[in-house]
This record gives structure tokens, sequence and C-alpha cells, in this order.
């Protein structure tokens, strides 16, 4: 029943295989017009092969062709699916799917595969949105908290949260109906005795929210510390021989300029290096008021102490900006007689210390396991544990907890049964909307917009 | 020669359906005609001695103030009257009245016989005309017809009915009256989808054979609650009866148990499904297996006699069988039995086939209600009758159908539940069927509704003009004491602690004060300072009597939703010229104002799904990605709008989205051609 839809799923790119993806109920009459095999049909081929051909617009051959046959539901659409795999051209690319379309494909919308996988519950909402997580995903990170996600890691989750709500809303609501025959006698303690591990609950995936974000953003750091403390020597150490993954993060002026470092399977984010490394040139402008404005911004902030230098003023100000922050102090060993002790300096700030040296190399690893230990990154991948990293899932949570908290005070202040439900009922719709279970009016094609063509 | 006659409107049973249906049809100036198999039994209340209940105290409000008739009939005729659920929240409370039965039939025929434009026939009407999908009039057994563009089924539990207990089969209607055999058939010819469904009643028993000193007496109200919104309280203030509660045991449910093989419900000689909400004591006793006792309420039927009604007890066990299991019951031991009891099987309309007004989606001018529809009740009935009797009347006059949502009144609910979801067994309102039940409570029915009433003709200039100025009182009311501050000074402090409220560190409004749990409109009127002069000598106010002289005889949770002492005009002597409906009105708005805020905004996202309409010429068929079961449940009930569509079962919210997609995709192609 629904129309055949076509696109080029590789890219429009020179490489060196280009797909056109083509799905829907007319897939394989579509495929058979295109591709001529050397023997046989599209149609009549088992799930899950793949055959050797021609692709032809009209009586024009195109390319040589590898066509993939899968039969719905076995399918990423759940329809019947044919990708036609050919050499990777964007000319070629483009003169097989007009031949598509030409016989009777319409050119799909941007994410429209992933949509029709979704309508036709191949995958719920946040794993059809994982999808999405990971084909953008810019670090090891994202990639595999995108992947428990698509995996069904987050449904399986909210599904059991939003379980034991429904569970009281039920109760609820037959007390009311036949109070002879259920009583509510008591249940003000066994709803909160229920409500109070599950708000835990929903506060943890929040907590590993914003964790979730800040490692799949990537660390959003600021490189502290007063003139010539030695920032630029901390750049080259993070920097150094992985100078050919450094990216200029496009978009943002020279001013605030980003640049991406990875350390092991996290990637940090460094704020503002083109200050830092335009010391060369002129004066170095970082004042303490500076620092201070852009430390505000940061999810980490590493903090460079000079070791030859004993600590003055502006030391002191800036060691304080880390009070109460995720924050490294990193002493530069110099050559020259230490002023500075690394017990004076964990007597004087609040965070650790590490020593390190660009020329020598050292520090790099203890600083990779600090950080580490400060985001909790360590138990990604390593257990169970679920990671929301969407944003809208986050504001579905924080408004069910919002909720939740409205029964607690319902249930606190002696109210009458009848009123909780109204706030249970509120948590249990925002926890669909993550699922997609409970209908907002355009979210469906406002999540699929976002992707892009051919997926 | 057989008669023929023209009408505007042809209302086929005078039940509770019926009676509303044609009052209300007939003071729209429909020419009305009231088909009944015995006029003695208008109103006729074969079952149950009350009116209201949980929810249904609702749904009597809500008819009363699109200007129906079952709450001035029931005020007139009452003999005890109650407000339930006191102890929980104003959204649940809900009156409940025993009847005089006899009187309550009597009134209601009284009032449809000084009815202008109104006629009461008594014949059993056989079949319905109609042609091309369209309605022509109806033909009574005796070969009468009486054409006309409109029809209202209310045929309730008398289509084929026959009732059973034990082997013994009658086939006739409730309490031995005449069944209607021969409109099933016709309603079958014109295409039409009939279930069979089931419903009971439990025995009465002689008054003079009950011993009440081994029960507990349940009492009605000190002070009665009026259900009309018209109705003076002053004059529902009267001497009550008592009902009596009484429990089954062991040895009830024993007998019981060891008779289930000869009642029709286990043997499989009753095919209708009968209600879970209602259910038999055969039901309960196997469907409650662990519970020792079930309740017994014995109700009278009235003050012209000795029956008593033994509310708990439907059954359609053997005679026999029914004689000893009430002689375990305490109190019961000698009991007579006067009427046994019996389950009643009848034919109902499949209510998926009409249109949220009640219409027939495939046949124009029929329409249907009450307990023809599958639903069981009289406030039901009621309900569903007068919104059949409005459209009839709008249909002939080619108006816009009266369509109330579920966030506008348990009728909303009650009838788009019918028509939308899938009924296996008679359908009962329940509040949990209402998901904004904070906005639809029964004391505010005049504020949701009386302005619908008054724009559809059913309620007069006058009656308007007074709910104007009530809703004008309250929320100035509401705004003086958001905007009247009290400080910090010693005798607020007082006044807080002595009510076990903590003291307040700022100047606050007294709107805010009132949401505390402890404080209420009625106490807080010692703190406000427009409470004015107490309004004659020595009736100084005492801490927790702020309200006056109805303040000392009600308990804390009966404030909120007691009715008036003071009726209309009368001078609240603290607050100036504020009736008790008006402060009541004010309290619970301001003490629950955060739910309320909340459920409003609930209403909010489920009215964008409910504007979603869906064209009625959406062939689901040519709807991709629509799972099969999809198409054929949205093809069977075509829905009017998307929210209507997600409440059908069988239909998932991922078919929602598809629809949506889809309609989306529709209405862009609709603007390019």
């Amino acid at each position: 029943m629904a129309d055949t839809i076509a696109a080029i799923a590789s890219g429009l790119t020179y490489g060196g295989i280009g797909i056109v993806r083509i799905s829907g109920s007319q897939a394989f009459s579509v495929g058979d017009r295109l591709v001529r095999l050397r023997k046989g049909q599209l149609a009549e081929a088992k799930s899950h092969t793949a055959h050797y051909g021609f692709a032809y617009d009209g009586e024009t051959p195109v390319d040589e062709v590898l066509a993939l046959v899968m039969r719905g539901p076995h399918s990423y659409t759940g329809e019947d699916t044919v990708e036609i795999q050919c050499h990777g051209g964007p000319l070629v690319m483009r003169r097989i799917l007009q031949a598509a379309l030409g016989h009777g494909a319409r050119l799909a919308e941007p994410g429209e595969f992933t949509k029709r996988a979704f309508l036709n519950g191949r995958l719920d909402l946040s794993q059809a949105e994982a999808v999405m997580g990971l084909i953008q995903s810019q670090n090891e990170f994202a990639r595999r908290a995108s992947l428990e996600q698509l995996k069904g890691s987050v449904g399986e989750k909210i599904r059991e949260l939003r379980g034991k709500i429904l569970h009281q809303i039920a109760f609820i609501e037959a007390a009311l109906d036949d109070p002879e025959h259920i009583s509510l006698e008591g249940y003000q303690e066994e709803l909160e005795g229920m409500l109070l591990p599950l708000l835990e609950e929903i506060r943890g995936l929040l907590k590993g929210a914003e964790r979730g974000k800040i490692l799949s953003d990537g660390i959003r750091t600021v490189i502290l510390g007063r003139p010539n403390a030695g920032k630029s020597s901390l750049l080259n150490l993070l920097t150094g021989e992985e100078r050919a993954i450094v990216t200029e993060i496009p978009g943002t002026t020279r001013d605030t300029l980003e640049e991406s470092v990875q350390l092991g399977d996290i990637s940090l984010r460094l704020v503002d290096t083109a200050g830092i490394r335009d010391t060369q040139d002129q004066v170095e402008k970082i004042g303490v008021e500076r620092a201070r404005q852009q430390a505000e911004k940061a999810d980490l902030l590493l903090c460079v102490v000079d070791s030859s230098r004993p600590l003055n003023q502006d030391d002191q100000e800036i060691l304080g900006l880390l009070e109460g922050r995720r924050a490294l102090i990193l002493l530069n060993k110099s050559d020259l007689p230490a002023e500075v002790s690394r017990e004076e300096l964990e007597g004087a700030a609040a965070a650790p210390v590490i020593l390190f040296s660009a020329r020598e190399g050292t520090g790099r690893e203890e600083l990779e396991r600090r950080i580490r230990e400060m985001f909790d990154a360590g138990e990604i991948g390593t257990n169970q544990q679920v990671t929301i990293t969407s944003l809208r899932h986050r504001e579905a949570l924080e408004q069910a907890e919002k909720s939740l908290n409205l029964v607690l005070e319902s249930v606190r202040q002696g109210l009458p049964e009848d009123f909780y439900s109204i706030d249970l009922m509120d948590a249990y719709r925002q926890l669909g909307l993550i699922l997609g279970e409970e209908v907002g009016e355009d979210l469906v094609n406002e999540i699929f917009s976002k992707f892009c063509m051919g997926k | 020669m057989a008669i023929r006659e023209f009408c505007d409107v042809a209302v086929i049973g005078a039940g509770h359906a019926g009676c509303e249906a044609a009052l209300a049809a007939a003071r729209l100036g429909m020419k009305t005609v009231l088909f009944t198999v015995s006029v003695d039994s208008i109103a006729l209340m074969p079952c149950n001695p009350n009116i209201g209940g949980s929810s249904k105290g609702h749904l009597v409000r809500e008819v009363d103030a699109l200007g129906g008739e079952m709450g001035k009939n029931i005020d007139k005729t009452f003999i005890q009257s109650k407000m339930l659920n006191r102890s929980k929240g104003p959204a649940v409370h809900s009156l409940r009245a025993q009847a005089d039965k006899q009187r309550y039939t009597g009134e209601m025929r009284r009032v449809l016989e000084n009815t202008p434009n109104l006629w009461i026939k008594q014949a059993e009407v056989a079949r319905i005309l109609a042609e091309n999908g369209e309605i022509k009039g109806v033909v009574t057994c005796s070969g009468a017809e009486y054409r006309c563009p409109a029809v209202i089924l209310c045929t309730g539990t008398y289509l084929k009915s026959r009732c059973l207990f034990g082997d013994v089969i009658q086939p006739t209607g409730p309490n031995g009256l005449q069944a209607a055999n021969h409109l099933s058939d016709s309603l079958r010819e014109l295409g039409i989808e009939l279930l069979r469904f089931k419903t009971g009643t439990p025995a009465r028993i002689d008054g003079r054979t009950v011993d009440f000193s081994k029960m507990e007496e349940q009492k009605g109200d000190p002070v009665v609650v009026p259900f009309s919104f018209t109705t003076d309280p002053a004059t529902v203030q009267k001497e009550q009866v008592s009902c009596w509660l009484t429990y089954t045991n062991e040895k009830t449910h024993a007998i019981i148990r060891g008779s289930l093989d000869r009642s029709p419900l286990f043997s499989g000689v009753i095919q209708g499904t009968g209600p879970r909400y209602c259910p038999s004591i055969e039901d309960k006793v196997v469907r409650f297996a662990d519970k020792d006792r079930h309740q017994l309420f014995i109700e009278p039927e009235g003050n012209y006699t000795h029956e008593l009604y033994i509310g708990g007890m439907s059954s359609s066990l053997p005679e026999d069988v029914q004689v000893e299991m009430i002689h375990t019951v305490p109190g019961l031991e000698k009991a007579e039995i006067v009427r046994n009891a019996y389950a009643i099987e009848y034919d109902c309309v499949n209510p998926r086939q009409l249109k949220l007004s009640l219409e027939f989606k495939d046949i124009s001018g029929l329409f249907s209600a009450g307990q023809a529809n599958g639903s069981s009740g009289y406030e039901e009935a009621a309900a569903q009758g007068i919104i059949a009797g409005i459209n009839a009347a709008r249909k002939i006059q080619g108006k816009e159908p009266v369509i109330l949502d579920r966030s506008q009144a348990y009728i909303g609910v009650l009838i788009d539940d019918l028509v939308t979801k899938e009924n296996h067994e008679p359908y009962r309102m329940m509040t949990s069927r209402a998901e904004y039940r904070l906005l639809l409570r029964q004391d505010n029915a005049d504020l949701r509704l009386t302005e619908i009433g008054y724009q559809v003709g059913l309620i007069p200039e006058e009656r308007y003009q007074r709910l104007l100025r009530k809703r004008e009182a309250i929320e100035k009311e509401i705004k003086r004491l958001q905007e009247t501050y009290v400080g910090t000074q010693p005798e607020v402090q007082e006044f807080l602690a002595r009510h076990g409220s903590t003291p307040i560190k700022s100047g606050v409004s007294l709107a805010e004060l009132m949401k505390r749990p402890e404080l209420d409109y009625w106490e807080l009127a010692e703190l406000d300072p427009e409470r004015g002069k107490p309004s004659s000598e020595g009736q100084e106010a005492s801490p927790g009597e702020g309200e006056g002289s109805l303040g000392g005889q009600l308990s804390e949770g009966e404030k909120g939703s007691s009715g008036c002492q003071l009726s209309e005009g009368e001078e609240d002597p603290f607050r100036g010229q504020l009736s008790w409906e008006v402060c009541q009105q004010v309290n619970i708005h301001l003490k629950y104002e955060g739910y309320i805020l909340r459920q409003q905004q609930q209403v909010e996202q489920f009215k964008k799904l409910e504007r979603r309409r869906i064209p009625p010429e959406l062939d689901y068929r040519q709807v991709g990605n629509l799972r099969k079961e999809a198409v054929q449940k949205l093809s069977d009930y075509r829905p009017a709008s998307i929210g209507q569509a997600s409440r059908i079962s069988g239909v998932s919210p991922a078919d929602i989205s598809v629809l949506l997609v889809y309609l989306e995709q529709w209405e862009h192609r609709k603007k390019e051609d």
C-alpha cells in the first residue's frame, strides 16, 4: 500500500561504491525495470541476496551494478527494498536514480526511509533518532551511546518507567470506580514508596544525560593561566603527535576558534586556541577578566601554572576560578629551579594537580585518566547503563520529573487520591513522547525532517 | 383506513432517554410524538430506586444545565439525598437521591402532558420507514403511519427482550411489560447492526419482614443539595427515609456456588453480554472469590409501599435459590420476596454506527439514545436523550448538531466512548472515564453548559442572565482575593498557628493562603478585611465558623460541596452579597488552581488532535503504511477527527502518526490541485 520511494543513499560524492536505495510495495518491479540481471528477476529472488547485472536508463546502459534484495518486513524500512550498488560517481548515481524515478518511484524526502521504519513499527522513535545520532557521531562515546539507543536501550528503560506509572494510575482509577472492592487505605505511603525510587532513576538518567551530552559533543575545555605559564606547551602536548586530527571547527569566529582533540575515545573542544597560539607575535592579552568569561562557559578548566615562578596575584585569582568546577591544574615542569611545589598548589586550590612536560611528552596519560574519571567516561560501554544523549529526550524526562515531584507534593500535602492522577498522567505522556507512543501533533515530521537525504 | 399523520419528530420509547428527547424536541418547537407500550410506565425505574451516584450525578446536573428535566423531577420526588465521596476531591463528589418511584413516574408524565407540541401515543412501533438512506417515518403494529423527517430510537431494553431466572424464561420487557418484538427486524432491514446485551435486577422484598436492627442505618444528608440549578434549596429540606447496609457472608456464597449450574448466566442459556461494572451476585462471588462478604444496600422503593430493593444482589438464579440466599443475610432471615430477581436480554444498536450527534452515519434523520445504544443506567439514558432530541430538532431546522467533547462534559465522554470504543457490555458512566474530571465537576455543570443550553434554546433568558451574574460574581471575588494581602501582624500569625499552618514571612494574598491544605475560603474570612459587619447582633464570628449559620452543621469535607442555606439574593453575612454557590466556586478555583491549570493544559493538548478533522470521504485503503487492522477499524468507525481516531481500539499511536503524515500530504495535494 505504501508508495515506492528512491534516493541516493551513499552521498553524492566520488567514491568506490555508490548506492541507490528503493523501498516500497513496487520496489522489486521498479528494480526489475531498472536492472537487467544476467538471469532471473529481482521479484523472484530470495531475501538478502545479491545479483549482478547492468542498470539501464531506457535502452541506454548506465553502469555495471550489484542489486541487493531485502524483503519486507526484514528490511531497514520494513518494506520490500532494493539497493543498487553502482560505481561511485555522482553522474552515475544520478542517472540510476533518474531511471528509478522514471519507473514509478518517487524521490524520498530526507529521513523518509527511517520514518517508514518507524511508521512500520520496526523502530520506536528513540531508535529512529539513534540512527541520526550514529551517522552524526563525532567520537567513540557518541557512537557507542547511539548504538545502544538503536539497539533499544533507551526505549526499554522508558517503557519500564512508564509501566510503573501506568500501574499507579490504573490502581487509583480502579479504586475510585469500585471503592467496595479496592481500598485506598495506606495507599499514600505505597505511592510515595514507588515514586521516590522512580524519581531517583529519572534523576540518574538526567545526570547521565548531562554527561552524555558533554561527552558526545566533546568536552568544552578552556586552558587558563597567566602569561607565559606554558599554555602553548600544554596545547602542544595535547595536539602534538596528533596534529593531523586537529580540526578547526567551522563557523566560529577567529576570536572563539575551537580545536577538537581526541584523547583516547573522548574528545576535547579546546576553546580559543588562537589566543594562545598567537602569543608569539603580540603580548598575551588574556587577562583575568577574559579568563573568567571563558571559564563560565566551559565544561572543563585546565589551569597551567609555571613551576619556576612563585604564585602571584594573577595565579591566585585564576586558581580561584576553579572553585566548584570540573578542573585540573597542570604544573609545567621547567628546567629552571622549582619555585612552586605540587604540595603547595594542592593546598592553594580545589583541583587535582598533574605534572607535565611538553618536551618530554609526559603527563598526557594522567591527564586523560583524570578527565575520564571526572566525567565518568570509564563506564561507557563497560556496563549496561542507559545514556540519554538527545536533548528532546532530556526535556521530556525533565518534564516527567517535574510532574512526579508534583505528585509527591500532593501526597505529602494529604490531598485526596483523585488529584494524583493529573500529574501522573502528565509524566506518563511525557515519557511516551520519547518513544513516539504519545501522539505529538507534528513531532514525527519534525524529527525526520532533520535527517539527511537517502536515510 | 389506516391512520396517516404528519409530525416532525417521532420518539420511540418513553423511558429516561425518550422523555428527555421528546421534551427537548418539543420545547424547540418540533411537533413531537412520543410512543410507549404503556402510558402508565413513562419514566419507569424498573431497577434501582435512585437517581445519580458516582459520576451519574454529574450527568444529571449536566442534563439540567442544558435544560433537561431529570434533575427537576428527582428534586420533586426524592425521599433521601446524599452527596457521595465527600472525603475525596471535589471532582468526585457526586449527588445521589433515592426516588419515590411512583411519584417520579407520575411527575414526569405530568410534565410531558403539559408540554406544548408533545403528544403521547400508547403503541408499539413496528417499522421504521426510510428511503435512500433518509428517514421517512414510523409505522405502528396496528398500521398507523406517522410521516416525519426525524426518528429517535429510545427502545431501552425492550427490543426482543426476554427475562430469565433459573430455567424460567419470560418473553417480556422489564417488570413484565410488553416486549417490542417487531422493530429489530425492521432495523436489520435498514442495514443496522444489532448487538445482544444483558443486564439484571435484584429481588424486591416486603419491608414488614425485615429486621432493621441487624443492619447499619444509612441516613440522608442533614442539608440537602438539590440536583437542579433551578430548584430553590429551601424546598428540598425535608423529612428523609433511611437506607440500610448489610452484607452477604460465606453461607450466602456457598449457596450461590452450589447452584451456579442452575443459573442461565453460567449454563449458557443467556447469550447476551452483561455489565462488568454492575455484576450479578453470582458474578461477584465467582470473580472476587477471595472476598468473604459483599455489601448489600436495602433501599425503599417509595413512600407508597413497603417494597425494598436489595442493591448489590442482582441475580438470575432460580426462585428457590434466591429465597435461600436472601435468608442467609443478617436482617433478611425472614424476608418475603415480592418480586424475583431476573436477568434481561435485549437487542441494542451497535453504537459505532452513530455519529457524535447520535444520528446514524448512514441513515439521515435517524437518531438513537439510551440503553438502545448499549449503555446502562437511567442517567446515561437521559444524557443521550437530551442530545438526540436537540440534534433531531436542529437537523430539521438545518442547524449544525450540538456535540459536547470530552473536555466539556461527562455527556461528551459518554457519547464519544459509546460511538468510538468497542463496547462488549452495557456501558456505565464512571469517573475514571473522564480524563479531565477536575474541570468537569458536578458543582460547575451550569458554568460549563448552561450557555450552550441557552444558545440551543432550552434555557430561558432569565436563567441565562442569572448564570452571567453568577459568573461575574465568581470572577470578581477571585480577583479580589488575589489582590487582598495580609501582612505579618501578630493576629495573622496567631490565626495561622491556630489552624496548624506555618507563619508567613512577608505579605501574602488571601488567594495564596487558600492553597494551603489546612485553610479554605470560609476559614480565611477571619483575615478578610472586607468581611463586613455581622448582619445581626450576637452572631460574632468564632474560629472555624466563618461561614455563618451553615458552618456549625457541615463538616470539613462538606463545606466545599454543600449547597446553600442562603439562597439566591440572601446576604452572606461576611462577604456582601455572595451566594453559597459563588463562594464554593471561588474556594475550589483558588484552592486547586495549580491542578486546574495543569488539567487545562492537558485539554489544550487534547484539543489540538480533536481539531485535526478527517475528511469523511477519506479512503483508508489509500493510506500507505497503515496496518490492515487499522484500515479495517478506521473504515468501520469513520472517526471525525484524529483525536477520535486515536481512541479507537486497535488503532495504535504509529497508525495515528501515519494518518497525520498522510493527511498533511493530502491537504498539500488538495491545495496544489
